[in-house]
């Protein structure tokens, strides 16, 4: 399927545009997330995706203050909250009650920050997937615990400041849990970001007509918890994927592929120097030179992976 | 038909697992989270079978954890699907974060607790500091005493639960009851059927009716967007110590309907042995009131007046009754299997409580014995009774701390 096209359930492929994509808004205006929180843009697409189709569960963090607060929600999807490390669990039960009950068409959708995914909740991911629950598990990374004031994750950057690495900053850089996840075998692992929401859309249109356990890891600029002007949240993604932060892929049934602008990158070979992301962000303000570099490397191994799995995936 | 007949070639040996995952197939559960622990991994194997033979029409998520085992329940109960689970010591504590989700939630999960020591150090044997120390998690908790009551209680468990919305703990006793085979009365499925109705769920999660549970809610009431007060955080938890309150009423009165249908009479709270004559009164949870009756048996041939309370349900506690139950009483001996660090027994507290401003006034003795499996004698308890007379005859009254029957 050529890049930017997407099987609907007719049997034609339709480019997704903004035009084209559904109308409908699942996801009402006035809900509790800061100005310009990518989280809030992400769901967004994602809800449109599914067509409002779903049972969400929601662990403990800025997802459930989106959710509102008991009895008003701007929220039109049904949704369950349930404890932080559960949200893979809850998915299971939520999919195991459904299928005892008999009841078919709905996608069970799990979603979760990079604490409830690469820290509490990974126990309970991972045993989902290796059960191969059939669900879709979506982690929104903001690289911290915002929810609770911007402490590390699991999902941090080397060097950056928060509120438990407060001067020095993380010492130790991220893990990559969309290849975690990956190892598990499963047959659809995305990543995607706030910032190109049309890709995410494709993405999780796809992930709906999987059967099996579906990842997709979407990285969220957050302005509070990263030190960057809240108008400038598109920018930020942007740069991530620009500079190769994040690079956009998908693995569908262990076939890798490039998508959207990583994909284009990749054509132009146009990477740019990472430190053009980290300058823009505050938590970087104390990041050391020796720590760029490490950080520039890490970024260049996984590119040269990347690219080295797209070119195999195409010859 | 002739009832004792077909109640007679019912009658299985089944060990105390056994007729848990008995108990629950019977109630048809349809989805079953459980994870392994001695003493409770034979209920987790027999339900796998159950649903591999296809004998029983469920799914089995054989999860990572407890804590995921409770969460699949969770989520599943607000689907609508009828679960269960069962654990033991670790896995109970492991759980503990779900226990109050559920009660919070008002989801009537059932589980099986087989009664196990805590650590540390390890140790796998029977005592019950384990559920005991979930007493505060909004979970009504039933204790059995011997195997029949297991698998009736667990029954019964799913009509309390499902009415009231208050998940359910059937506990029993690690290896005393879980691996000792016992005659069991297994009932029919159509009478269980005609017994247990279908789970009706409180919860919807249907997107052309969409609703958010468990969110953020606040101390106070608020209004909704039609304009209407809704509870805060505190009525809300005022409606589950309600519904905990009155629960007495449903235990009791599906305890009845059960003994109506199935022959065996479960409208109380509370076990009675010989209390109408007696002066002293022994108190115990579990299989540990069996042994009780043995000592109250060699107590009265020696002249003693003694009867056993048998404490069945636990939370709600049984407060006004018992105190009924006890008023005539000059003593009562209680024998916890379980402490309350730096106080006493739990329910020896309970008890205490449950006396004040009543018009009881007999003296309490508590003893803490059997922990991690030491071995409590109908012997030993009968002296300890025989001690407490003595003492309590010298004048000595309530002691501020239990005793303990160990080497110490
Ligand atoms: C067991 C438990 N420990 C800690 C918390 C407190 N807590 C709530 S949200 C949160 C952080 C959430 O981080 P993340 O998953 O990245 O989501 P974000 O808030 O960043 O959106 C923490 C630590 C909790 N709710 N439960
Ligand atoms: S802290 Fe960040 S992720 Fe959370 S609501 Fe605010 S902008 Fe969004
Ligand atoms: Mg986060």
């Amino acid at each position: 399927m050529p890049n930017g096209y997407v099987l609907f359930e007719g049997d034609y492929a339709m480019k997704t545009t903004a035009v084209n994509i559904t109308e409908k808004e699942y996801l009402l205006p006035g809900n509790r997330t800061c100005p310009g929180c990518a989280l809030s843009l992400a769901y967004r697409y994602i809800l449109k995706a599914l067509e409002g189709q779903v049972i969400v569960t929601v662990p403990a963090s800025c997802l459930t203050v989106l959710h509102g607060m008991y009895p008003v929600t701007s929220v039109t999807v049904p949704c369950v909250n349930t404890p932080f490390a559960t949200t893979a669990a809850s998915a299971t039960g939520l999919v195991a009650g459904l299928k005892a009950l008999g009841k078919e068409g709905l996608t069970v959708l799990a979603v979760a920050g990079d604490g409830g995914t690469h820290d509490i909740g990974i126990q309970a991911l991972s045993a989902a997937a290796e059960r191969q629950t059939d669900f879709l598990y979506i982690c929104y990374d903001n690289e911290g615990y915002m929810n609770t004031g911007n402490q590390r994750s699991g999902s941090t950057p080397l060097g950056a400041i928060s509120g438990t690495t407060p001067i020095v900053g993380k010492q130790q850089n991220q893990k990559d849990i969309a290849a975690i996840m990956e190892a598990h075998g499963i047959p659809y692992v995305a990543t995607a970001n706030a910032s190109y929401p049309l890709d995410l859309y494709e993405k999780v249109r796809k992930a709906k007509m999987i059967r099996g356990t579906r990842f997709i890891h979407v990285f969220v600029p957050c302005s509070p918890g990263w030190g960057f002007p809240f108008s400038e949240t598109i920018k930020i993604g942007r740069l991530a994927v620009e500079t190769g932060w994040v690079i956009l892929y998908e693995v569908e049934d262990g076939v890798f592929r490039l998508t959207s602008a990583s994909e284009s990158i990749a054509e132009k070979s146009n990477l740019k120097p990472l430190r053009e992301y980290l300058v823009e962000q505050g938590r970087f303000k104390n990041i050391t030179e020796e720590q760029i570099g490490i950080l520039q490397r890490w970024v260049n191994a996984r590119w040269k992976r990347c690219l080295d799995r797209a070119g195999d995936s195409q010859s | 038909m002739n009832k004792k007949i077909a109640r007679k070639a019912d009658t299985w040996i089944l060990d105390g697992n056994r007729a848990a995952a008995q108990g629950a197939k019977l109630s048809r559960v349809q989805v079953i989270a459980a994870y392994p622990i001695t003493p409770q991994s034979p209920v987790t194997e027999r339900l796998s079978e159950f649903v591999e033979k296809r004998e029983l029409d469920a799914q089995y998520i054989a999860v990572e954890s407890e804590h995921s085992a409770l969460a699949v329940c969770t989520s599943a109960s607000m689907v609508g699907a009828r679960t269960f689970t069962a654990t033991s010591s670790h896995g109970l504590a492991y759980m503990h974060e779900m226990l109050h989700w559920a009660a919070g939630a008002r989801l009537p999960v059932v589980l099986a607790c087989v009664n196990r020591a805590i650590g540390a150090p390890w140790n796998v044997l029977n005592d019950q500091q384990d559920s005991v120390s979930q007493r505060d998690t909004g979970w009504i908790q039933v204790y059995a005493r011997n195997n029949q009551e297991i698998l009736d209680s667990i029954i019964q468990a799913y009509r309390i639960a499902e009415s009231i919305y208050v998940p359910v703990m059937v506990c029993y006793d690690g290896y005393v009851l879980s691996h000792t085979e016992m005659p069991v009365d297994v009932p029919s499925q159509e009478a269980v059927d005609r017994f247990l109705p279908r789970y009706k769920p409180h919860t919807i999660l249907d997107p052309a009716n969409p609703k958010n549970y468990n969110l953020v809610t606040l101390a106070n009431p608020r209004i909704n967007a039609e304009g209407v007060l809704c509870h805060g955080y505190m009525e809300l938890r005022y409606l589950l110590q309600e519904a905990l309150q009155n629960s007495r009423e449903t235990i009791v009165k599906v305890g009845q309907e059960f003994g109506e249908l199935f022959g065996r009479s479960y409208a109380s709270m509370f076990w009675e042995d010989r209390l109408d004559d007696a002066d002293v009164v022994i108190v115990a949870m579990g299989s540990l009131a069996m042994e009780a009756i043995v000592a109250a048996d060699m107590l009265r041939e020696g002249g003693h007046k003694v009867g056993v309370l048998g404490l069945r349900v636990f939370r709600p506690f049984p407060k006004a009754e018992l105190a009924r139950a006890l008023e005539k009483s000059r003593l009562v001996v209680i024998f916890d299997k379980n402490i309350s660090y730096g106080l006493e027994g739990a329910t020896c507290s309970e008890i205490k409580s449950a006396l004040y401003g009543s018009p009881a006034r007999a003296v309490i003795r508590d003893f803490i014995v059997g922990l991690g499996g030491r071995d409590v004698k109908a012997r030993e308890m009968a002296d300890a009774v025989k001690r407490s007379l003595l003492s309590v005859n010298e004048g000595d009254l309530n002691r501020e701390y239990a005793e303990w029957i160990c080497a110490i």
